[in-house]
């Protein structure tokens, strides 16, 4: 006699550790196999979107520091682009080199709490995440340095950035970069070669290249499946295309995979930001733009390859001094496209670190 | 009359003034000893909760409870007081009585099992001459409890650990009982005062294999990672406690660090020969055992990430076991085959055969993966 089973629903989520804030799964489960899986969005959000079209342009960039909060510089530079391209405001050189300085270091800030996470995820209790933020809090330090914030930057204006950097700013992060590498080495001793990692991680969650492409994921995610695409390369912003750095990219698309590559790029990071310091020119810092900027209509689309993916600004002006239509290409959540595919068929225990290597900060999914 | 020894222990210290055949004896060693392991279980639980956060605080780059007291050394209490404030919340469609049982299940095996446990030559509640056996049946009841708890609080997640938890503490406790065969073989008796005594070097060299395999066993059997399905803060946010509060999650909690006191007290007594030590009395040498058992365990926590259930069960079932068995038949030849006064051979034979054993099986045993360069 056979014993009749029917898959039961369960709510992973909106209150549960693992979604990283308040993403909701509803996961069909047969016995501990995911049959499927309905991701439900929009807790956290503030219509940002909406928001931004009755401000200023300049008094938009603290909601951009809103979006994915742990990579505030980058969305600050993002739509900075964007707002430049619209009004064709140039930027002074030093202002370009502080604003890669700032946003790798950013990179790394946000790998750091995504590999972090996934780790934790994984179960290995919270000692790996706070070796971590052990590095993390370092960055932050920097940060405040220059801008006085940890979390919320409103750093990269338009046409610049707020201010130039301190003078015990420099020693600092060379002392930040030359350590870093150790410390990179020191998270790969903890962890990447432990057979229970492997076997967690090993094979599980395969986007393939295909369907990563289709869903037109971006970043980590995108690279771990081995799609050679860096908008710092293949449509070079700011100044990147004079620094010397690799791509590296994953070949099956697998959770490890997106671990290590979260790893190999803060190697990368680390190496623009040593030659970036080292070219660092004099001069201005911010161009003068007006408070109330009136670009010329039209619209203009600026994207960076932020730490989770291409984040873009859509922005449409009317030639009034709020924009007409203020869009984000938020990556996190066009990376949780595939996540369904991704689920499918394994256990409850790897859906969470599935969920857990994209790396999504839910302040951007939901804006 | 079970466990009265005038001769040995604690009864040396001023109670042998009474005549030997006095009536009272049985029952003064009795309430004497149940004082004593309440209050040594109890002690050392605050102890260990404290050892436990500081320990990991270290592993962690971080300081620990630091603001109760000197050193933090009252945050176990403080904790406690927090605990027994809370609010004792039952589910609405929870079944009530099940509910208030399931702590109580849960609670009472872990603290049964000192009975056996012996702090001194011959101090323990009741020497039963078949020591280990109810070790092994007392320790597989608090099961019970925790599934209880999982179903009584009708909650889906708390039913996923369940499930996890039945098939997790019944497949372990298989190698786990095979590992203490070795040990009973070596001793040749089933009590826990013979085994310490016969241990003239510690069994964790003579059965080194069988140390790792209890040691794994006994870590799944306590829900310590790296297979704390049942509770997976990450995966099923505390499995079967999920729906508690209270006083009956402080019963839980409790349970825990009881369960990973005995743990220790009982590899101390099987395989790092119990009380017995140089210079220092012996309940000290015991204690110092113990903290070093418990510290592995915190160690592991600190440093290893879970595994997945089929994993666990593949890896009970195709690696633990079959080493338990080759373990078993291997000591069993050697207790038969080579006379008493040859341990230290055996020694560097059972080291090497462990060696081997443990390199072949990770060679074709793999939980999935494979090695990769870093």
């Amino acid at each position: 006699m056979a014993i009749r089973t029917e898959p039961f629903v369960i709510n992973v989520g909106p209150q549960h550790p693992s979604t990283h804030g308040v993403f909701r799964m509803r996961v069909t489960l047969d016995g501990e196999v995911i049959v499927d899986m309905e991701p439900v969005l929009g807790y956290l959000h503030r219509g940002i979107e909406k928001l931004a079209e009755g401000r200023t342009y300049t008094q938009n960039i603290p909601f951009t520091d809103r979006l994915d909060y742990l990579a505030s510089m980058t969305n600050n530079l993002a739509y900075a682009m964007a707002v430049e391209k619209l009004a064709g405001i140039a930027v002074p050189e030093r202002a370009e080199y502080l604003r890669v300085i700032m946003s790798e270091l950013q990179r790394i800030a946000s790998h750091l709490v995504g590999v972090g996470s996934f780790l934790n995820d994984c179960g290995a209790f919270m000692t790996p995440f706070l070796y971590m933020f052990r590095e993390r809090e370092k960055i932050l330090d920097l940060f405040e340095m220059v801008c006085g914030q940890r979390l919320t930057y409103n750093y990269i204006r338009i046409g610049g950035v707020s201010y130039d950097i301190p003078e015990e700013f420099l020693p600092a992060l060379d002392k930040f970069v030359r350590e870093m590498p150790g410390f990179i080495d020191e998270y790969d001793q903890l962890l990447a070669e432990n057979e229970i990692l492997l076997a967690r991680a090993k094979g599980v969650g395969i986007l393939p290249k295909e369907l990563a492409i289709n869903t037109s994921a971006s970043g980590p995610v995108l690279r771990a499946s081995g799609v050679k695409w860096d908008i710092r390369k293949a449509d070079p912003y700011s100044v990147y295309d004079r620094f010397e750095f690799d791509i590296p990219t994953g070949s099956t698309g697998d959770c490890y995979d997106r671990y290590r590559l979260r790893i190999q790029e803060m190697r990368q990071s680390v190496r623009i930001i040593k030659q970036a310091a080292e070219q660092l020119p004099q001069g201005e810092v911010l161009t003068r733009v007006p408070l109330r900027l009136r670009p010329p209509a039209g619209e203009a689309y600026g994207h960076i390859e932020g730490p989770k993916g291409e984040l873009g600004f859509y922005l449409v002006s009317d030639n009034s001094v709020t924009p007409y239509r203020f869009h984000v290409r938020a990556p996190t959540l066009i990376n949780l496209t595939a996540l369904r595919d991704m689920m499918i068929g394994w256990k409850v225990a790897d859906a969470v670190i599935i969920f857990g290597s994209i790396d999504i900060c839910l302040g951007e999914v939901d804006r | 009359m079970v466990g009265f020894n005038p001769d040995h222990g604690l009864f040396s210290y001023g109670l042998g003034a009474l005549p030997p055949d006095w009536p009272g004896n049985y029952w003064l060693h009795w309430g004497l000893f149940v004082i004593i392991i309440i209050v040594f279980v109890l002690a050392m639980v605050m102890a260990f909760i404290y050892f436990e956060r500081r320990g990991l605080g270290r592993l962690q780059v971080r300081l620990g409870p630091n603001r109760v007291g000197p050193f933090g050394i009252l945050q176990p209490v403080a904790d406690a007081i927090k605990i027994l404030l809370k609010e004792d919340i039952v589910p609405a469609k929870g079944d009530k009585l099940v509910h208030w049982w399931a702590p109580v299940v849960a609670f009472a095996p872990a603290l049964m099992i000192f009975a056996v446990i012996p702090f001194e030559n011959g101090a323990l509640l009741a020497d039963l001459n078949i020591g280990i056996l109810y070790i092994v049946a007392v320790s597989s009841v608090s099961v019970v409890g925790v599934f209880m708890a999982a179903w009584s609080c009708n909650n889906k997640f708390s039913l996923i650990g369940a499930m996890r938890t039945v098939a997790q503490i019944v497949s372990y406790e298989i190698p786990l009982g095979f590992s203490i065969i070795g040990v009973a073989l070596i001793a040749g008796s089933l009590s826990m005062n013979e085994i310490v005594t016969s241990q003239n070097i510690p069994f964790i060299l003579l059965q080194p294999l069988g140390f790792l395999i209890y040691f794994i066993s006994a870590c799944a059997e306590m829900n310590r990672t790296p297979f704390d399905l049942m509770e997976a803060e990450s995966e099923i946010v505390d499995g079967y406690h999920i729906e508690y509060s209270g006083m009956k999650f402080a019963m839980f909690y409790l349970a825990e660090y009881v369960e990973a006191l005995a743990i220790s007290a009982i590899i101390t007594t099987l395989f790092l020969s119990g009380w017995k030590g140089p210079l220092l009395p012996p309940f000290l040498w015991f204690l110092i055992k113990v903290v070093l058992i418990f510290f592995a365990i915190v160690w592991v926590r600190g440093t290893i990430p879970r595994i997945r259930v089929d994993q666990l069960m593949a890896f009970a079932w195709k690696c633990l076991l079959p080493l338990a068995l080759i373990n078993l038949f291997i000591t069993g030849i050697e207790v038969i085959v080579l006379p008493q006064p040859l341990p230290w051979l055996i020694v560097f034979l059972n080291l090497a055969i462990m060696a081997i054993l443990v390199l072949l099986w990770s060679k074709f045993f793999k939980l999935g993966g494979g090695r990769v360069e870093v």
